[in-house]
Order: C-alpha cells, then sequence, then structure tokens
C-alpha cells in the first residue's frame, strides 16, 4: 500500500519499530511467520534490499528466527520478547520525561497528574 | 557491475561530462539526481550505450560498452520514441520483434497493474499514460539492468505513486539493477538503496540512502541542497 516515513531516519530502521510494535500489540505473534521480502517490500513500498536488511537485523535481535527453505518467524521465545515490552516501556517513559523536563514541570507534580489521569 | 573511468563528453564547446568515476554494484536501485545540465541525461545515454563518450571507459560487467549490450541493458529514453500510430498493443510487439530479452506476458502484467488499455493508440494517451506504457514496455524486457531517464518528469504525484510501486513489484533485484535519473527525490527516495548527485558533468557525491539519514540527521533532498551549494 505504500506507508509514510520519517524523512530524517534510516527508512529500515522504521521498519524495524514498525514490525516490533505489531509484535508488541500481538498484531505479530510468536511462532507468526513474516510475509517473503517480496511480498513486504509490496506490501509496505520500500525496495527489497530494504527489507532484507530489516529481517536480518531482526534475526540478529533475535527477535525472528529463519527456517530454512520456509522464511522468518517471530521468536516464541518468551523472555526475547518481554525483554522487547519492556525496553519499549522504558523508551516511552523517558521520553515522556525529558519532554516534560523540558517544560520545566517538576517530577512530583508530574506524577501526581499521571496518577490522576489514568484512573 | 558497471565502472566508469575519467569519462568525458562535450557536446561542441559544452562540455557534458567532465571526468565521471563511478561503481554501480548490481541488485541495487541507484538514483542520479543534480540540477538541469549537471550531466544525467548524458550520463545514461552513455551507459546505455546510445551515445559514444570522448574519452575514457564504461565496463558493462567487464566488456567496453557497445550498441552490442542492448541485449543486456533496457534503456528508456526521456523523450517520445514512440511511433504516436501504433496501439499500445501494437507497441509490445514491436517491442518483442526488436527485444531477444522481450516477455511479453510480463510486460502486459504490467500494463494492466498500471491500469493501461492495450487497444488506445499512443498519441490518444494522457502524458501519464504515455509515461506508463513505455515504463512498462521497459520492464517487460528480462534485462540485467534497467537504465530510465527521467521516468517521473511531468506526471503527477499519483502517477509517479503508481509508477514507483510497479518498479518495486517488476525488478528482481536477485538478478536485476536498476538505475534511474530524476528530479523527484523525495518521492522515490523509498525506491533507492544509493543516490550519485551529479554537479557540472562531475560526481559531487555518491552515498547510500540510509548513511545520508543517520550519519548527517538530515532528509535526501536538505543533503543534497547543501552539498550542491558546498559544491559549487
Amino acid at each position: 500500500m505504500g506507508l509514510d516515513f520519517e524523512k530524517d531516519k534510516p527508512i529500515y530502521q522504521q521498519l524495524i519499530d514498525l514490525l516490533s510494535g505489531d509484535i508488541i500489540r500481538g498484531h505479530r505473534k510468536p511462532g507468526d511467520k513474516l510475509p517473503s521480502v517480496r511480498e513486504y517490500a509490496i506490501e509496505v513500498g520500500v525496495n527489497a534490499n530494504t527489507v532484507q536488511r530489516v529481517y536480518k537485523e531482526m534475526e540478529a535481535m533475535e527477535l525472528t528466527e529463519t527456517r530454512r527453505g520456509q522464511g522468518s518467524f517471530i521468536t516464541d521465545n518468551e523472555d526475547r520478547l518481554n525483554m522487547l515490552r519492556d525496553s519499549k516501556k522504558t523508551d516511552l517513559v523517558k521520553s515522556f520525561i525529558a519532554d516534560v523536563e523540558a517544560y520545566g514541570f517538576s517530577k512530583d507534580e508530574i506524577v501526581e497528574l499521571v496518577r490522576r489521569e489514568i484512573q | 557491475m558497471i565502472e566508469l573511468s575519467n569519462v568525458k563528453k562535450s557536446f561542441g564547446s559544452a562540455k557534458a561530462l567532465q571526468g565521471v568515476n563511478l561503481k554501480l554494484e548490481t541488485g541495487k536501485i541507484i538514483g542520479i539526481a543534480g540540477e538541469n545540465g549537471s550531466g544525467k541525461s548524458t550520463l545514461l545515454k552513455s551507459l546505455a550505450g546510445v551515445s559514444p563518450i570522448d574519452r575514457g571507459s564504461i565496463l558493462v560487467d567487464g566488456d567496453p560498452v557497445s550498441r552490442k549490450h542492448a541485449g543486456r541493458i533496457a534503456y528508456l529514453p526521456d523523450t517520445d520514441l514512440f511511433y504516436p500510430y501504433f496501439t499500445v498493443k501494437q507497441l509490445l510487439a514491436y517491442y518483442n520483434s526488436q527485444f531477444a530479452d522481450f516477455n511479453e506476458a510480463k510486460a502486459k502484467e504490467v500494463l494492466d497493474f498500471l491500469e493501461v488499455p492495450l487497444a488506445s493508440k499512443m498519441k490518444n494517451l494522457s502524458k501519464g499514460m504515455r509515461g506508463r506504457a513505455k515504463m512498462a514496455a521497459t520492464l517487460g524486457r528480462e534485462s540485467r539492468y534497467y537504465l530510465m531517464d527521467e521516468p517521473f518528469s511531468g506526471l503527477d504525484p499519483m502517477v509517479r505513486g503508481d509508477l514507483v510501486k510497479g518498479l518495486i513489484r517488476f525488478t528482481d533485484l536477485e538478478r536485476q539493477t536498476l538505475i534511474l535519473s530524476t528530479h523527484e527525490i523525495r518521492e522515490v527516495e523509498v525506491l533507492l538503496d544509493e543516490l550519485v548527485l551529479l554537479k557540472n558533468g562531475q560526481v559531487l557525491a555518491h552515498r547510500q540512502l540510509d548513511e545520508i539519514r543517520s550519519e548527517t540527521g538530515m532528509d535526501t533532498v536538505e543533503w543534497m541542497t547543501k552539498e550542491t551549494k558546498a559544491g559549487a
């Protein structure tokens, strides 16, 4: 279909984030097969070499595994998937704190506000 | 691989290429960018073997480039060279008669994907449709190299988007290489592995797009503008 990409970040990196997000949200489940490189390149509208790199990096990150002749599959290693969730959570909260501090809000008032808002 | 060493070409007193050195690897999609008059078209014509160079050498898979390479290189010129009274179907028949590597079934698949009517005469097609028909005829060839000179020029963004999708779908980078010149870098960035930036007939830069984004923190268009100014 074609996606919109941020202009100043490598496209392969943005696709890794996208697929990781799918895994965290449960849109792609442990053991699920990823589309072939070609299929995914056509689906998201990028060069097949870019997708090849995405799959290679995700395998190196142990988020996927390649089964010979069958393609790439999401890992079913629960520990690895929990690590992925934790690191995403931490990134989100850290980036939130950085934003809030840039505006000069105090930590206490923010913690207080978060507690109230999520109820 | 295509290798250029010290390639020079002049038209009268106008120097179009002034000592171009380049290595273009196979299995990539490579963009050739630069201002008007930077030498993009001349470079592609030289690679395609349709315009002889004055000095230097161009090797395609180790052999000097010549018209004999027509079988290895599918070249899409920026001009309309097709007989205007041809229908799209006749255009395919013409390609079939000219090129041993032409695969009519693939060309029809591309036409179908781009929704080009087979029975229409080329001259009656809109500019956008003609652009699609030309691209389909070129992609119908099973060549090792596709060379496309400004395939998106003068087309509206929707058509450009469709052509980009067609190029992704119908180029097989495991055995093919696509080299294209373009002004529309923003819209074709998703397509490119590498970018060659020309200025005044010389190579100003040759970089991977991922590198440009991650190392300079700039988007490709910003980077090009900066490099082109710095190279003045």
